[in-house]
């Protein structure tokens, strides 16, 4: 009996040492690890190292060069390009996240904790159907025979159909705010979820108002979920195709477009790849400056 | 009061994010091929017409397969990096897991061009398996995300008086660990399997003589006299998705509950 107490002991002890367990750690996680190894790291390199590369018809020219960069930066139209995805993607990711926060409060702060979970199936339900059909039901309300227009007119509102809201920038924006709705207020709400509410309580009993309480109390203690929120959001969107592709028109598209066109038409993939590189380089260092500006934003204010 | 006004807000809110929703089966029951008001009349033909397609057919079959192997495979590796994070420390846990998650914020353009380059360079045929192979990536870190609350929920005492009762390790894991986590491997394989399902621009890019659902959707939008069916075709899909998504639910609470955890809301 005592010599069996001994033994477990001596077995969880070694369960419990510090090697082991490591060793054990990274025999689990490393097929995980070795997948995104394999599909996800190298074919990253490779882009890479077919951005560096020139393609005569169907040969890869293998030899180091710059020229795809100097080119792709030279070129109003794919300078204009990477611009106009980034200033769509900003536009919708300030009317997502603004339009999300109040959401995220009304369901965190007045909404019964029971019923809490309804609403979150509620918001996301739209989110799970068909994007592709999500999109093109966007092109049917905006259209010029769409559900906006044939209501105005039939309301009296207006005479002419309105055309400013499809195959425009402005058709873009909408859509891919409402596709990626539900990325900004999840984030949001889990950070409102883990407030204190005492904290609350005891602004309001140091004679803080409502209003101030939420600016000063609420609002800063939130802002960890508003820029998973923006980030979540922007990311994605710089990246877009099918949205900018469906209701974009000419003037609305994106740079995913381009890397398509690119890769798949012109078949000049080292010219897509560069694009590519430059697009992630672009959203990287976009993310980045953010996160640092907000990194010394919240020490400023403590 | 403001409570009042935030329930307005919300109300008009659920309506923004339901508006092409509600669309969906009023033009699939419209007795026109004009997808646009007023209504002509009602009609079932669109969906009648949906069996006798038989190139639809084939994508829905292509999309089912690639969707049930994504969701074993992503819920696979998903369980061993959830419990991996769970269980163990290791040097460089944060760096690996980040970086498995990694595809949760990168545009899916780029995760699509970088594999088809590859696989393009490596001299592999465009397949279903290509498909696969791109929508295992990308649906591995939601895996990780649903099944590292099943993981973390669970009590480590239980595991432990297993094994004080005798049991091996790989015993505790099938007769005390796998049930206790069972719900939540099952929203996860929900969740991977929604997820393959509606995924456009990886199929897109990867596919190889048999299109997916999207892919084949995708073609089809350019005839105005097909769409009809495609809103019957996607009237259908979402009432399946509501149902799957339902049932995810149902389960992942249950398991919340089975592991005595409160529960922290959302699949994410």
């Amino acid at each position: 009996m005592g010599g069996n107490e001994v033994l477990a002991e001596r077995a969880r002890n070694w369960g419990r040492f510090a090697r082991s367990d490591a060793a054990r750690g990274w025999l689990l996680v490393s097929p995980t690890a070795l997948y995104a190894l394999l599909l996800l790291a190298a074919p990253l390199a490779t882009v890479l190292a077919f951005s560096f590369w020139t393609q005569d018809f169907l040969d890869i020219d293998r030899t180091f060069t710059l020229n795809n960069y100097r080119e792709a930066l030279a070129e109003p139209l794919y300078r204009e390009l990477i611009l106009r995805s980034v200033l769509i993607a900003g536009a919708v990711t300030l009317a997502t996240v603004v339009l999300a926060y109040p959401i995220a409060y009304f369901v965190s702060f007045h909404v019964r904790p029971e019923r809490k979970s309804m609403w979150i199936f509620l918001i996301t339900i739209p989110f799970w159907t068909s994007y592709l059909i999500r999109v093109f039901l966007w092109k049917v309300i905006l259209g010029f025979n769409g559900v906006v227009n044939t209501s105005l007119q039939g309301l009296g509102l207006i005479e002419e159909p309105l055309s400013f809201i499809l195959y425009n920038p402005n058709a873009v924006v909408i859509t891919l705010a409402h596709a990626f709705a539900p990325f900004a207020i999840l984030p949001i709400f889990v950070a409102l979820e883990k407030i204190d509410r005492s904290l609350l309580e005891a602004s309001r009993d140091l004679g803080e108002s409502r209003i101030t309480t939420f600016f000063r109390v609420t609002l800063p203690l939130s802002v960890p979920g508003v820029a998973a929120a923006v980030l979540i959001v922007f990311i994605p969107t710089v990246g877009d195709y099918v949205t900018p592709r469906l209701v974009g028109g000419p003037d609305g598209l994106m740079i995913a477009n381009m890397i398509q066109t690119q890769f798949l038409r012109l078949n000049n993939a080292p010219m897509g790849a560069t694009l590519s590189v430059l697009a992630m380089v672009t959203v990287g260092v976009i993310s980045l400056v953010f996160l640092a500006l907000l990194a010394r934003w919240l020490r400023v204010k403590q | 009061m403001k409570g009042r006004g935030l329930y307005v807000y919300a109300l008009a809110y659920l309506i923004f994010l339901y508006a092409p929703i509600v669309l969906l089966p009023i033009f699939a029951f419209n007795d026109s091929t004009v997808i646009a008001f007023p209504l002509s009349g009602f009609t079932t033909q669109w969906f009648a017409e949906i069996p006798e397609t038989p190139a639809l057919i084939d994508s829905v079959q292509t999309s089912l397969v690639i969707a049930a192997t994504t969701a074993i495979l992503s819920t696979g590796l998903g369980i061993c990096a959830a419990r991996a994070g769970a269980k163990y420390d290791f040097p460089g846990k944060r760096p690996v897991l980040g970086f498995i998650m990694l595809p949760l914020v990168l545009p899916e353009i780029i995760v699509a061009v970088s594999l088809l380059v590859v696989l393009l360079g490596l001299g592999l045929s465009l397949s279903s398996w290509t498909v696969i192979l791109g929508h295992t990536l990308i649906c591995t870190p939601f895996c990780i995300a649903i099944l590292n609350s099943a993981f973390g929920n669970l009590d480590p005492s239980l595991e432990e008086a297993s094994f004080d009762l005798g049991e091996t390790r790989f015993t505790t894991f099938r007769l005390v660990t796998l049930p206790l986590v069972m719900p939540g491997i099952i929203s996860s394989l929900l969740i991977a399997f929604t997820i393959s399902l509606d995924e456009f621009i990886i199929a897109f890019f990867l596919t190889g003589t048999e299109p997916t659902l999207p892919v084949y959707l995708w073609g089809q939008l350019r005839f105005p006299q097909k769409i009809p069916v495609v809103m019957a075709l996607g009237t259908i899909l979402v009432a399946s998705s509501v149902l799957i998504l339902a049932v995810a639910e149902y389960f992942r609470c249950r398991g919340i509950a089975r592991t005595g955890g409160k529960d922290t809301g959302g699949f994410l």
